[in-house]
């Protein structure tokens, strides 16, 4: 178990080095001046050149690169040309506010997910079968950025139940536990939520059936076990996987918030990473993006990890 | 361009044995999901082609004063967008961009992926290992953030988000791609035919892609709906096309302003993806199960 933990943190870490390096070489393929966004059009050419020796765009590509790698070790991720502060802090405020709708939505998702896998798996061919996969089919297609629309449409607009967008009233980004600023989480996490149960839903239908149709499942019958306990040996072979796919799913939200965070003004990184393209702020786009990203790499290791505990046959594969 | 007869055809004569592939079609054509789903798809292919004669109006030509017209409105069955164009037409057109870009970037990134895929899975070894390794850093990425970061960086237009996509999509074909090549490999009709003296080019042209193609054609299928999202996507964030070019995405994103006042007009953009999405989805589950592929 251990063995293959730290077999497994010393895979990561070419992975995480390559993933620094593709953040940094992504912003410099970016065209242009990278200071375009705080000078101004009738800058000296003095000017120019004494703000690029301060943020080090100067310096050779590699010496960029080694300086920015070792600060973002130590936790430094330079300053924000847009705004000045720095760029670590304004991704730790982002941060939060994007786990609360990502976890949420994957809980959700999760449980939907699994209940309509169950569902569809075990009545495979019936008309339950398909109207859970129907629920799964739909999850992965639709596009859910629209969902969000016709939702805000729906619940905010037509009857005004829930607020359409913000993270809090007036515009607040003050996060409270109260029922004021719950109502504004509801919207995006409930629009989230479909993709991992889309996904959660068809892996888990693909399980059942599959695991059904073993032998032992015939041998565990035929005994005289009841239903209820078949159920329970089935549950203990989907669980690994399907929390695998539920943890991976949280990756996958936490890095791709941007399009419901767009919809629904919802300030974590995925606004930040929004802004940051648009007004060409280079050190908060690298920053936000290896942040998702090593956080994607970490998730990753920690699902294998806890996967192979549950299930050790995982480990000799 | 309709992907599937392609296929079939392309099919039959690399695998050499008509039943295996009449069979498949016989066994799609039994899946009405699958059959309504194939028709809606090469219906949307149709009204992208013939866009020009079937839109009633100029995709282009607004009129100020007719600005943001409910659905039902006389000469404008679906209403009229922000600057007073006909939203049918828009939608109509709209097709064009949007399926070139749905389609296009995984047809590329198969071309790219497989390739890259089916030499370290032939090759092995270090080949392998360098190739394999490489495409897991672009797969530490999710792959919202890996569009968004590198049309970002690339700056907006439709070729460089389809250049984006393109690279979204390469990793995961060459990991699929890699995985089949080494599963067939090892089998005894390579092995004779290595025996027998056949260079690996000969050996990766008449053996292994026979019997590769097939699973990796179904799981590029499989990525076109998920593309469609992705595109789009990058048009509503105003990283993918730009105004006044009709496109899907970009539609949703510009009658946003829309929604209290015109709320079903600005729904009907993204029924358009929606549609099509689940469409392909619906076609390549088809597909699939037809050919036996294992998810």
């Amino acid at each position: 178990m251990f063995t293959y933990a730290a077999k497994r943190v010393l895979m990561t870490m070419p992975i995480m080095i390559g993933v620094s390096l593709v953040c940094f070489a992504l912003v410099h393929l970016a065209p242009g001046d990278p200071l375009i966004s705080v000078l101004p059009p009738d800058a000296s050419q003095a000017i120019k050149d004494q703000l690029m020796v301060l943020y080090g765009f100067d310096r050779p590509y590699y010496e960029q690169f080694l300086r920015w790698l070792v600060r973002a070790v130590q936790g430094d991720l330079g300053t924000s040309i847009r705004t000045g502060r720095p760029v670590a802090a304004e991704i730790f405020k982002a941060v939060g506010n994007t786990l609360m709708i990502a976890t949420l939505a994957t809980f959700i998702g999760f449980v939907l997910g699994t209940f309509f896998g169950f569902v569809a798996g075990y009545f495979r061919g019936s008309w339950l079968d398909k109207l859970a996969s129907a629920a799964a089919v739909f999850g992965v297609s639709v596009p859910h950025y629209w969902l969000g629309m016709i939702l805000v449409i729906v619940f905010a607009v037509q009857l005004g139940w829930l607020p359409p967008t913000g993270a809090g009233p007036g515009g607040s980004e003050d996060w409270r536990w109260n029922w004021v600023h719950v109502q504004h989480l509801i919207l995006p996490a409930v629009t989230m939520s479909v993709i991992p149960m889309g996904i959660i839903a068809r892996t888990v239908r693909a399980l059942v059936a599959e695991i059904l149709s073993q032998e032992f499942i015939a041998g565990l019958r035929a005994k005289g076990l009841p239903e209820l306990g078949v159920f329970r040996h089935v549950v203990k072979n989907v669980a690994p996987t399907s929390l695998a796919v539920m943890g991976i799913q949280l990756g996958y939200l936490l890095g791709g918030s941007i399009l419901i965070e767009t919809v629904f003004a919802w300030p974590g990184t995925g606004l930040l990473l929004n802004d940051a393209i648009f007004q060409r702020d280079l050190p908060l786009l690298q920053g936000t993006i290896l942040v998702l990203a090593l956080f994607f790499v970490a998730l990753n290791l920690v699902v294998d990890v806890f996967q192979s505990a549950l299930d050790p046959r995982i480990q000799r594969a | 361009m309709s992907a599937v007869p392609d296929g079939v055809v392309a099919g039959v004569a690399i695998a050499r044995s008509p039943g295996y592939w009449v069979t498949v079609l016989w066994r799609f054509s039994r899946d009405p999901f699958a059959v309504v789903a194939a028709l809606v798809v090469l219906g949307l292919i149709a009204m992208a082609v013939f866009a020009p004669w079937l839109a009633p109006q100029d995709p282009f030509h607004g009129m100020s004063l007719r600005r943001l017209r409910p659905p039902g409105s006389e000469g404008y069955p679906l209403g009229t967008d922000e600057l007073g164009r006909d939203m049918l037409s828009r939608l109509i057109y709209g097709a064009r961009i949007s399926l070139f870009m749905g389609i296009v970037p995984v047809f590329a990134a198969l071309a790219v992926g497989a390739s890259i895929g089916i030499v370290a899975g032939y090759v092995g070894g270090w080949t392998n290992t360098v190739l394999m390794r490489t495409m897991d850093v672009f797969f530490a990425f999710p792959s919202v953030l890996l569009a968004v970061a590198l049309a970002g960086a690339l700056g907006p237009g439709i070729l460089n988000s389809m250049l984006a996509l393109t690279l979204v999509f390469v990793p995961p074909i060459a990991r699929v791609a890699e995985s089949v090549t080494t599963g067939v490999r090892t089998r005894d009709y390579v092995e004779a035919a290595k025996a027998s003296g056949a260079g690996a080019l000969i050996i990766i042209r008449k053996q292994v892609l026979g019997n590769v193609l097939g699973p990796i054609f179904v799981y590029a299928m499989s990525l076109i709906a998920v593309c469609m999202i992705l595109a789009s996507g990058l048009s509503f964030l105003g990283l993918g096309v730009k105004p006044p070019q009709p496109d899907w995405g970009l539609m949703l994103n510009t009658l946003r302003t829309a929604i209290y006042t015109q709320p079903l007009l600005c729904a009907l953009p993204g029924l358009m993806i929606f549609i099509t999405s689940i469409s392909f989805n619906l076609m390549t589950d088809g597909l699939r199960s037809a050919m036996d592929i294992k998810a």
